[in-house]
């Protein structure tokens, strides 16, 4: 407590020296100096899945390939449900900074106004990840695991690499919307051995001929001693490196994190402004400092989308 | 209760209105649309281009990404209306330890791709 105090009578003096340093308040300043080893830590999140994508070139999944699903759309749609998420985090961002606008004003319904809507913002996205991770998790087609680990696709012998789900290759049908159905290991190979026309690839984008595909005769002798796999978890994921699924996991739930922590931040600012904290204090600068973290998750989530899902 | 609240951050003024605030939002958004077109599309002839180490359309999707960041930080967060050597303090650090960070290891990952195909 005693270092508190003479912190406080410290700071007083504005910073001691009866001068603003930079003419930034020293909560503002700390936030950016935060902002800024945050920005470190996320980049060391990214550069490492980096290193390992540089690492496993031609295997790394694909996230075309990986995330195709749309809310109450059938088929497949890349990237559609990602550019949904980023533009409701861009929106929240300018509600955030219409809020900031409305506090320089000393306009408390605006403020809240635009702070509520910010929240309901935070809220969305928040679902909408929960979402995403739902489908990632449960998995979509479905995949084989070698003895060694290696993960790889059904695909035709005569095709171009297209991934035939786990469903189609033993029910001969087209997989359903939104099926979860769980399959045996024993049916899945014996469907392949009945089924010439089917071989085994590796996930990624492979060389310049395109995916690796075994031939008839490696894929027979990989599916002797290999098992089902159906969805994602730490351990192992149908997409294919464990790696893939461990950074997913990390850098998504990372942020996803920080925008809850956001929305807490937000929430209690919120209930302050209703309070009538700021009207009292005769600024809102308060506003400003949590709009800086929540412009920092949202500038965190361009770079998500662009190294995860884009390149 | 005397506290550092009494002092708040000189004021450095906005453009006036919220004018600024939906251009911004309009460029991020079109950017964005303009990424995740490209990323659906991937036209062959950016694909086939190899520019930097990588693909033309990477290297556009990462340009684009960069101006996006540019005007979140500069507009939305006010970095670009504070004092010049406030705005140094938070970006040099930034754009030193990241592109030296990312260089690293992205040279070591490509180093163990040629290990593994030995």
């Amino acid at each position: 407590m005693a270092n508190g105090a003479a912190l406080e009578q410290n700071t007083t003096a504005i910073w001691g020296g009866g001068r603003q340093p930079f003419g930034v308040s020293y909560g503002k300043m700390m936030m950016w100096f935060f902002l800024l080893s945050d920005a470190l830590t996320f980049s060391g999140f990214l550069t490492a899945m980096g290193l390992y994508r540089f690492k496993f070139e031609t295997t790394w999944p694909v996230a075309e390939n990986v995330f195709t699903h749309f809310p109450f759309l059938h088929g497949e749609h890349p990237l559609l449900f990602v550019a949904l998420m980023t533009f409701i985090l861009i929106l929240s961002s300018v509600t955030m900074v219409l809020a900031v606008n409305a506090g320089h004003k000393m306009n408390t319904k605006g403020v809240v106004l635009w702070l509520g809507l910010t929240i309901v913002g935070g809220f969305t996205f928040l679902g909408s990840q929960a979402w995403e991770w739902y489908h990632f998790i449960n998995g979509d087609k479905g995949a084989i695991m070698a003895e060694d680990g290696t993960v790889m696709y059904f695909t035709p012998v005569d095709g171009e690499g297209e991934i035939i789900s786990v469903y189609e290759l033993i029910t001969g049908q087209e997989k359903p919307h939104g099926d979860h159905s769980e399959f045996k290991t024993a049916d899945m190979i014996a469907a392949f051995g009945l089924n010439d026309n089917m071989t085994l690839r590796m996930p990624g984008k492979g060389t310049e001929e395109g995916p690796i595909t075994l031939s008839r005769e490696d894929a027979r002798a990989v599916m002797k001693n290999a098992s089902l796999l159906q969805g994602a978890g730490m351990r192992a994921n149908e997409y294919g490196n464990t790696l893939f699924a461990n950074f997913f996991f990390f850098v998504t739930g990372f942020h996803g994190t920080h925008v809850f922590s956001g929305v807490v931040l937000n929430v209690i600012i919120f209930i302050n402004v209703l309070m009538g904290t700021y009207e009292r204090r005769g600024h809102y600068e308060m506003v400003e400092k949590v709009g800086l973290y929540w412009h920092f998750v949202d500038l965190v989530w361009v770079f998500v989308f662009t190294f995860f899902y884009l390149v | 209760m005397a506290n550092n609240n009494a002092y708040p951050s000189e004021h450095h003024d906005s453009p006036e209105g919220t004018k600024w605030i939906w251009k911004v939002f309009w460029i991020l958004l079109i950017v964005t649309t303009v990424e995740v077109v490209l990323g659906i599309i991937k036209p062959p002839a950016l694909t086939d281009t190899h520019i930097l180490g990588t693909t033309l359309l990477n290297v556009i999707f990462i340009v684009l990404t960069l101006g996006k960041a540019y005007y979140i930080v500069a507009e939305f967060m006010h970095l670009g209306h504070e004092r010049k050597n406030f705005i140094w303090t938070i970006t040099l650090p930034i754009v030193i330890l990241i592109p030296y960070l990312t260089f690293i290891l992205l040279t070591e990952g490509g180093y163990l791709n040629s290990m593994m195909n030995m």
